[in-house]
């Protein structure tokens, strides 16, 4: 077995991260744009969060995803697959060509994550499954003694589901402190505002007298992000990481509209989007260099 | 708790007990979690998830003995089930345990997607099955669980006629490495087969030779078909007994030399007449070309009676003696 050094992202720094979140939205929309279908809007949102965990965060590589010490990640929010597969992509668990038969007729690139893709650890896209799964991974984990830790990322309309909260009050009976929930927190919904469509408000309390610790942060700040899903809960209890985000991040005319929930670019709004995009990369490059 | 049970036999069928040798074991519930708990001591892989279930499932012996093995969710079965499969996702060999009513209704999604979909090798378990809550009515019975789990991909669906196929039925369950779902009564069986019968999930055990009609059954009904054969015996009807344990995959060539062999085919199920064995005898059959007399003994598409597992059964022919009269009909 690999050891836990094996599988630890590469070092980068929070400007190359940022760089990378870029780059990636890109992957993303194009992925959405040749398969003519995905969650646009969600998936813009949760980049930085995906970013962050498979590059800064996450004990997991392509060469060692068998291994039982291995952290894990199920994506709850399984309608963002477009995001999480052009992260895992980057990151080299397949060759990025094959985002292009996404959706296809025949293709293994299902439109919601599936365990025939290499690192997707389970089927999801039925909302409310993620966490009661990860709650099941963290106990297996806590058993088998090798420090693992679980993550998973809901989305925050996802809340409505009950049977997230009673993963919350399980996972906090059990004392999971190996175990991490992230909310992407961009408060649209497919209807429109999650407060109209039924309030979930205020997260922070709900997810505190469920037992967790409770860190809310920018969820496109890369260093906050890092420091709020890397370090261990005070206490034995599990963590929720509210994530604030803006829906259709990075793209003007997509940010905080609803309608992109599962809009599909036209050409034009396609190469609009990814100008926007190239523009981004050019002014953080400059502050780089 | 249920109302008190008035005895599932008449006095007739009592004394066909006797006749036949039949001699009485445990409800397969508590078997399953007796036998569980041997298998648990021998492999700290195994690991329970309850729903506030263990006393229900007879599961308070493990979860003394075996706490670290046994993982109570409160009730809550989606969580039981989501919980269930991340385990078994994880290396465990994960069987999550409630009443069959909650668990293949309320938390048919995390079985058909987390489970199914997913291809976990869990085990999901049923207890309390059919109309074993009795009295209780609807809201505690399951008649849907078959119909709704044979419309999913990749889970292969048990019910023990006795403690030897329970026994057997998990067993296979625990070695398994894709999905299955076992379900339990919390009625005492009769010990129905010799001792060198062998359980295979999908291989029907022939519980009586016979060529005039073939009972079909699965469950705790199968008990009564073999009453009614060796009551049919006494009028000159010799009656095959198939226990069709494993509803999926169905043992088609068991069913196939049956509808060949016999003038008759009466499938016999402790569910709703929609959707369980029999349909699926049906189908199987229609589609290989064979058309033999044929009846499906189940509950019917109405608001089930009130009253016990045996009231029900006795209203609605699941017992020796409508068993037979419906044979003799069908036999002319």
């Amino acid at each position: 077995m690999a050891s836990q050094n094996d599988m630890s992202p590469p070092a980068r720094s929070d400007s190359q991260l940022a760089l990378k979140s870029i780059h990636l939205r890109k992957r993303t929309l194009e992925a959405i744009f040749e398969a003519g279908a995905g969650h646009t809007g969600g998936g813009l949102s949760c980049i930085d969060i995906l970013n962050v965990l498979y590059n800064r965060v996450l004990k997991v590589s392509p060469e060692n995803f068998d291994s039982p010490g291995r952290d894990h990640y199920v994506q709850s929010k399984g309608h963002s697959v477009e995001a999480l597969y052009a992260v895992l992509a980057d990151r080299g668990f397949f060759p990025v060509a094959d985002l292009k038969s996404l959706c296809h007729y025949q293709s293994h690139y299902v439109g919601h994550p599936t365990r025939k893709i290499h690192g997707i650890e389970m089927n999801t896209g039925a909302l409310g499954h993620g966490l009661p799964i990860c709650v099941g991974m963290a106990l297996a984990a806590r058993m088998d003694g090798f420090g693992a830790r679980v993550f998973t990322l809901l989305g925050d309309g996802e809340l409505a589901e009950g049977s997230n909260w009673e993963a919350a009050m399980a996972a906090s009976h059990h004392k999971l402190d190996n175990l991490v929930a992230i909310i992407d927190h961009n408060t649209l919904q497919i209807s429109g505002h999650t407060r109209d469509v039924c309030s979930n408000e205020p997260l922070d309390e709900k997810w505190r007298a469920f037992g967790w610790e409770v860190r809310v942060v920018d969820g496109h700040d890369i260093g906050a992000l890092s420091t709020a899903l890397t370090q261990r809960p005070t206490r034995p209890v599990p963590v929720c990481v509210i994530a604030n985000t803006i829906k259709g991040k990075g793209v003007s005319f997509m940010e905080n509209v609803a309608q992109w929930h599962h809009g599909v670019p036209s050409p034009e709004e396609y190469q609009r989007a990814q100008n926007e995009l190239s523009a981004a990369e050019t002014r953080v490059r400059e502050v780089m260099a | 708790m249920s109302a008190p049970a008035p005895a599932m036999f008449s006095p007739a069928a009592r004394e066909m007990i006797q006749q036949l040798g039949l001699t009485r074991g445990r409800a397969n519930q508590e078997e399953f979690a007796v036998f569980l708990e041997s298998l648990a001591r021998e492999n700290p892989n195994i690991i329970v998830v309850t729903s506030d279930s263990r006393g229900s499932g007879k599961l308070g012996p493990f979860a003394k003995s075996l706490p670290r093995q046994l993982i109570e969710v409160g009730i809550a079965e989606q969580n039981l089930v989501g919980i269930t499969a991340g385990l078994a996702a994880c290396g465990k060999k994960s069987f999550g345990v409630s009443p069959a009513c909650f668990l293949t209704a309320r938390s048919l999604e995390q079985i058909k997607n987390d489970i199914c979909y997913s291809n976990v090798p869990a085990v999901v378990v049923g207890i309390s099955a059919g109309v074993s809550y009795g009295a209780l009515g609807t809201t505690h019975h399951s008649l849907h669980d078959f119909a709704a789990l044979r419309a999913i991909h990749n889970i292969t669906l048990v019910a023990p006629a006795d403690n030897f196929e329970t026994r057997g039925a998990v067993l296979a369950a625990a070695k398994a490495g894709t999905p299955t779902y076992l379900r339990f009564g919390k009625a005492a069986m009769l010990d129905l087969h010799a001792p060198n019968a062998c359980f295979e999930p999908g291989r029907a055990i022939s519980v009586r030779s016979g060529s005039d009609l073939a009972f079909i059954a699965s469950g705790e009904t199968v008990v009564h078909c073999l009453l009614a054969a060796g009551f049919l015996e006494t009028k000159g009807l010799h009656c095959r007994v198939l226990s069709m344990h494993t509803v999926r995959p169905l043992d088609e060539a068991a069913l196939h030399q049956a509808a060949r062999e016999c003038r008759a085919i009466i499938c016999v199920e402790e569910h709703s007449i929609h959707g369980g064995l029999g349909e699926a005898c049906a189908a199987s059959l229609l589609q290989s070309g064979l058309h033999p007399a044929f009846r499906i003994v189940g509950i019917p598409d109405e608001d089930t009676v009130t009253g016990s597992q045996a009231d029900i059964f006795r209203h609605y022919g699941l017992s020796m003696e409508g068993l037979s009269d419906l044979a003799l009909k069908m036999l002319g």
